[in-house]
This record gives structure tokens, sequence and C-alpha cells, in this order.
């Protein structure tokens, strides 16, 4: 195993109370594995790669039951060490808008030769041979180097940021929105070099997203996330095929398909809860149509309904009449939110 | 009758390279042909997808028909009458009768405006209505787009969700009664999970108070779902237009095919094709003569490059597409 995540909670401590931003993520990430975490803007996805990054501010309180890198405790690392044992070497990170993270005035290889320096010793000479190789990997001429960012495309500047990834050979890579705010043309080229490197070098993708077509193309295991929460932990295929929470066959739902033209979309009324305080039940009660008085009252705990499939839904049992109501647009607007 | 009816409407911005690119190009003025030709009609009551990557002209062809630039090419008419002619109290009515929908409900609203005056805004400025009737009409458009007056009417934009501020900007759209609403890219801010809900909004809108629209997004499987007829644009030309079911699943133009296989689809288990595209968008400077699309394409051939661009021409019936390959039948990879 990879990286192990259990019970990981990043809290924050405000004047109105403590914000519970994720609330007890259990996640483990194999070799060579792309594991895809879905979820809607706030449910705490981007708060969960920085806190395994160690990139939240100060105020952040972060804890986990364990938390280890190949079998190795990260929680005990102090963040110098961090820094130079674990980021970068062995976790990297394309940021979200990946195109604006490229500093205007230099030029772009430069900057990938910068991030190579700075983590390991090499001569210049080597590095510039390095990030020529890296370019030519992410599919850009390696004459494109001396070039400043503004000369690039939004797409090229993506690939260069993902070359920056890879550069030291990273075991893990985690990409917070990839290919947001590309082209689709642009964002197809991505993820087919992505799968493409995937292939080549072996590491394992911790893919961040709220594009559920885009995870359904990538990804071997599916997460969906809510509020803080873990919803469901399944693969792709049974995510889609065998989908036990009502928040995902909800989204399911919501997702237009180019291959369904027909297919009527049904939204999720209502909004997230906030995440002040605690919330003593199932975070998706406020918006389910199947939640009953134990959901409001109790959290539901995370059951194993199948192989690496996992659910936190107290209504398991009537997974079969759930799926069927679900289809229906009319059992959405039954939910307490959208009365 | 159409309600809208574009022919070879153009804009072209002039552009000073700069001493440097002066030198460099030996050109004084360099030509950004954005909207380049493009020409379609609109049916009352119909929604019309806009599609295609940034820079194809489509937000540029919303800004020309709602009047906020002036073309320098081709004619918009209006229910028959060409908006170039409107005298003031023609374009005053014009005003009224074509609202749009903005893309960032974050960035589109004034945060020092409630709800309430955020709608009446519209109103108010055209001079419409009395006081009594601009109320009446406010909590009435604002019952519509699903927000309770008694509750919303007084909220500000930062007390809202970003689902609950876009239904606003739709609400201050349909307050005039328009005739034509042209919405760009209105989801693209908003979550999934309420994503539908907006879209439902404006189709069941669009047949409760009949109005026409233009939806604009570079999201096809969107558009795939709210619009009836679907136009291809490409650096500023269409490329092709038709029924969206038809387009989509039998789309003519090299192009228009690549951009439907490159949408990402939902079920891990589709095989996606491979997209037989080359290169990047270019920007549409100085277009060299020739299909626009010639140095991406995949089936190119000589005439694409020498020939004036290609017409539009009918290949079912409602569906056109401009390529050379639909009129030299007869040419290698003419089964597009």
């Amino acid at each position: 195993m990879l990286l192990d995540i259990q019970d990981l909670k990043v809290h924050y401590a405000t004047n109105q109370g403590v914000v519970k931003a994720v609330d007890g993520v259990t996640l483990s990430i194999g070799e060579n594995e792309v594991v895809g975490i879905a979820g809607e803007s706030g449910c705490g996805k981007t708060t969960l790669i920085k806190s395994l990054l160690r990139l939240l501010p100060g105020t952040a309180a972060v804890s986990a039951d364990r938390l280890a890198f190949r079998g190795r405790d990260l929680q005990g690392l102090s963040d110098r060490e961090f820094r130079k044992q674990i980021l970068w070497n062995e976790i990297s990170l394309v940021p979200q808008s990946a195109m604006n993270s490229l500093d205007p005035v230099y030029r772009v290889g430069e900057q990938v030769v910068e991030a190579i320096r700075a983590h390991v010793e090499t001569p210049r000479r080597q590095a510039r041979e390095r990030v020529a190789h890296l370019f030519d990997v992410v599919g850009l001429q390696a004459s494109l180097m001396d070039n400043y960012p503004h000369e690039f495309s939004g797409g090229m500047r993506q690939r260069a940021m993902i070359a920056m990834a890879l550069a030291l050979e990273p075991s893990l890579i985690i990409m917070d929105e990839p290919t947001t705010g590309l082209d689709v043309l642009v964002q197809e080229r991505i993820i087919r070099k992505l799968l493409e490197i995937r292939r080549e070098i072996k590491s394992s993708i911790l893919l961040i997203t709220h594009d559920i077509s885009v995870i359904a193309e990538m990804s071997d295991r599916i997460g969906i996330m809510y509020a803080g929460r873990l919803m469901e932990l399944a693969s792709a295929t049974d995510l889609f095929e065998q989908t036990h929470h009502p928040y995902t066959l909800g989204l399911k739902n919501a997702f237009p398909s180019i291959k369904a033209l027909d297919r009527e979309l049904i939204s999720i009324p209502g909004s997230p809860p906030n995440l002040i305080g605690t919330l003593a039940g199932c975070a998706f009660e406020g918006r389910c149509p199947f939640a009953v008085s134990a959901c409001a009252s109790e959290r539901p705990a995370e059951t194993e309904v199948g192989p690496s499939h996992r659910v936190a839904c107290h209504r398991l049992g009537d997974v079969e009449t759930m799926r069927i109501q679900a289809s229906e647009k009319s059992t959405w607007q039954s939910s307490k939110s959208a009365a | 009758m159409a309600i809208l009816e574009i022919s070879g409407l153009t804009k072209h911005f002039e552009v000073d390279p700069g001493l440097l690119g002066r030198v460099l190009s030996g050109k004084h003025k360099q030509t950004i042909k954005a909207v380049d030709g493009v020409s379609f009609e609109m049916q009352p009551g119909e929604i019309l997808g806009i599609a295609g990557e940034s820079g194809c002209g489509k937000s540029t062809t919303c800004l020309l028909i709602s009047k906020l630039h002036e073309p320098t090419g081709g004619t918009i008419r209006f229910k028959g009458k060409d908006i170039a002619e409107f005298d003031r109290e023609a374009l005053r009515n014009y005003r009224r009768a074509v609202q749009l929908i903005f893309q960032d409900p974050y960035e589109s609203l004034n945060p020092r405006f409630t709800t309430f005056d955020l709608v009446a805004e519209g109103p108010r400025a055209l001079g419409v209505w009395d006081r009594e009737e601009t109320a009446r009409r406010v909590i009435e458009t604002l019952e519509l787009v699903g927000l309770k007056p008694d509750e919303y009417k007084d909220r500000y934009p930062h007390q809202m969700s970003g689902g609950e501020r876009q239904r606003v900007g739709i609400a201050c759209a349909l307050v005039l009664e328009p005739e034509l609403v042209i919405a760009d890219e209105p989801l693209s801010m908003l979550d999934v999970s309420i994503r539908a809900g907006i879209l439902d909004l404006i189709r069941d809108l669009s047949h409760r108070l009949n109005f026409t629209c233009i939806y604009v997004s570079h999201d096809l499987s969107i558009l795939s779902n709210i619009s009836e007829r679907l136009l291809v644009m490409y650096l500023g030309m269409a490329m092709e237009i038709g029924p969206t079911d038809r387009l989509i699943r039998n789309p003519q133009h090299p192009y228009a095919k690549a951009l439907v296989e490159a949408v990402p689809v939902p079920d891990p288990r589709y095989k996606r094709p491979i997209p037989a595209i080359k290169g990047e968008i270019a920007r549409p400077i100085d277009p060299p003569p020739g299909c626009r699309f010639a140095s991406r394409c995949p089936q190119v051939m000589d005439a694409c490059r020498q020939d004036p661009p290609p017409a539009m021409r009918e290949v079912e019936p409602g569906h056109f597409a401009a390529c050379h390959l639909l009129e030299f039948p007869a040419a290698e990879g003419a089964t597009v």
C-alpha cells in the first residue's frame, strides 16, 4: 500500500465554532492506482489533499489515527523532514488552476529546473536534459523550454505543470481539478496523456474533481465526498453499476451525458449542510429523500457491501428500492429540503 | 416567421501590432476576425445551442445580437427588422426584448443590492412600470424562478448560494418579459447537483413564457440536454448547424465530429474514440484563405487550403455543414 489514511480530520476553530472541513476520512491508495475523489465545492476534497501535503494554514488542526506512506508514519515527521524527504520526491501536486501557477517572469523550463534542483543536487545541465525529456513525455516540444508562460496556451501550461509534478518521479501525484477550465479538445488530450504517462511511469494518481465524466474515464477507484465525509468508495465500475448511496444515485441523475440524449436530468434539491459544529447524523440527511429518523441522530458507519466497496448509509437494506425510486424525479422533490 | 435572422454577420477587430510587430511582420494593422460571416435563423420559442472552444466567436456573436457590440458587416434582423436601423424608441424596445443571463452569478450581481432591487433594476432603468406594478412583477418573477419572495427579496448576494444567485440572475433577465434570452455559460460556476435544476428552469420557463433562447456553452453534454438545435463554431465561422440529436449522432464536419468525440462520458466502461485532430486552436488573426479548420483537419484536401471557405450545404432536412468533403463526395474520406 502506498498511502494509508485512517480517520483523517481537519478542523478549524472559528468564532462561530469548530468547522469540520474534513470529518473522518479513511482512504488508502495502492501502487500504480488512480483514485478519484469527486464532490461538490465545499465538500472538503481540496482540504483533504492540502492536509496530506501540509499546505494548510496554521489555524487548521489536522489529526488522523494513521497517516502512513509506504508504511512510514508521516505524522512523526517535522515539516522540514517532510519537505525534504516526502514532498515532490514521493508526493507531488498539480495544483488547481495550474494554468496560473507558473511565474510569468521566468522561462517555463527554468521553473521546472528549479523544482528539480531545489530537491536533488543536480548539475544544471543535467537538470535541463531531464526537463527536455519531461517536456517530451507530456507532449511539449523541448524548444519551448525557453519560452515564457504567456507564450503558452492554457493546455500547454497545464502540460508544463504536469511535467513539473513528474520531475522527480514521485510515487504519488495529486491532481486537483487538472482539466477544469480547459476546452474540451484540450481536456481530452490531457486525459489521454495522463493515462499514457501513468502506464509508462507507474506512479499512482490521486485525482480530485467535480467532473464525474472525467473521473469515470480516468480512475480505477472512486470516492464520493460530501460535507467532509466519504459517502461511498468503490471501484469505478461498481460505483456506477452497483451504486449504494443515495447521494451517488442523485449525482448520477444530475449529470448530463452525450450518450443519453433523452434522459431527463434530476437535480438534488437543497444545499450542503453548515459545517460548523457537530453533525450528529448523516451529512446528506437534509437532502436525502430516503432519510429516516436514525439518519438525523446517528452517523452511519462505513459498511463493506462488496469487495473494496464501502458505503456510509443507514438504509443499505433497501438499496434495491432506493435505486428504482431514485430515478424518479418526484422522489427527489419529496425530500426535506425540497419542501 | 423567424424571430431572428442573422446573415453574414461579421465582427473584425483591428489591432495595432506595436512597433516591434510592425517591423517583424511588415504590416501596419492586423485583423482579428472574431466573427466572420455567420448566418442562421431562429424560430420563436426554440432553444439554440452554440458550441465551440474559447476564441471561436460564440460570445462575440451574443454581444452582437444583444447590440453591446456593433458588427462590422452583415445584418441582424429581429422580427423582420434590421436592428442597425432602429431609432431610439425601437432600440429601447429591443433592449427590453433581448435579455442576457450571465456566466458568473458571483460577479454579475451588485453586492450592495438586495434581491428585490437587483430584479427591479431593469424595469426601473427603462421606466416601463410604476412603483406598484414593478413591485408586483418582481415578486411574481421571483416566484417563477423558485425563490420564495418573502424569504429572498431582502437578501444580499452574499447571503445566497451560487444556485440561488443564478436564479436571481435569471429573474433579472425574465422580469422584463423578453422575447429572446441569451444565456452565456450560465452553469459553469455551479455545482453538478444543482445544474440540472437551473437547466430545467430555463427550459420550463422558455416553454411557459414562450421566449426564444440562445444557450452558449463549450460543454456539449449540457447543450445536448437543453437545446433543440446546435450551432458549432470554429474561429469565427459556423461549421455545422442542425437538430441536436442528429448533429450529436451523425456529425458531418470533421471538427464537429472531433468535438463530439472529445466529450467525456460518465461511464467507466465506455471507451471513447480518439479524436483524429492535430494541434491547438489558433488565434483568428489574419487567418489564411480557405477553411479555417484546414490546418488541423484529419481529412484535409488541397481544395480546403486553396478555395474560399466552403458554403453551408444541407445534408439532411435542417442539418447543414460547411465542408469541402460534402462538395466532392467522390474524394477520399468523404464518408464522414
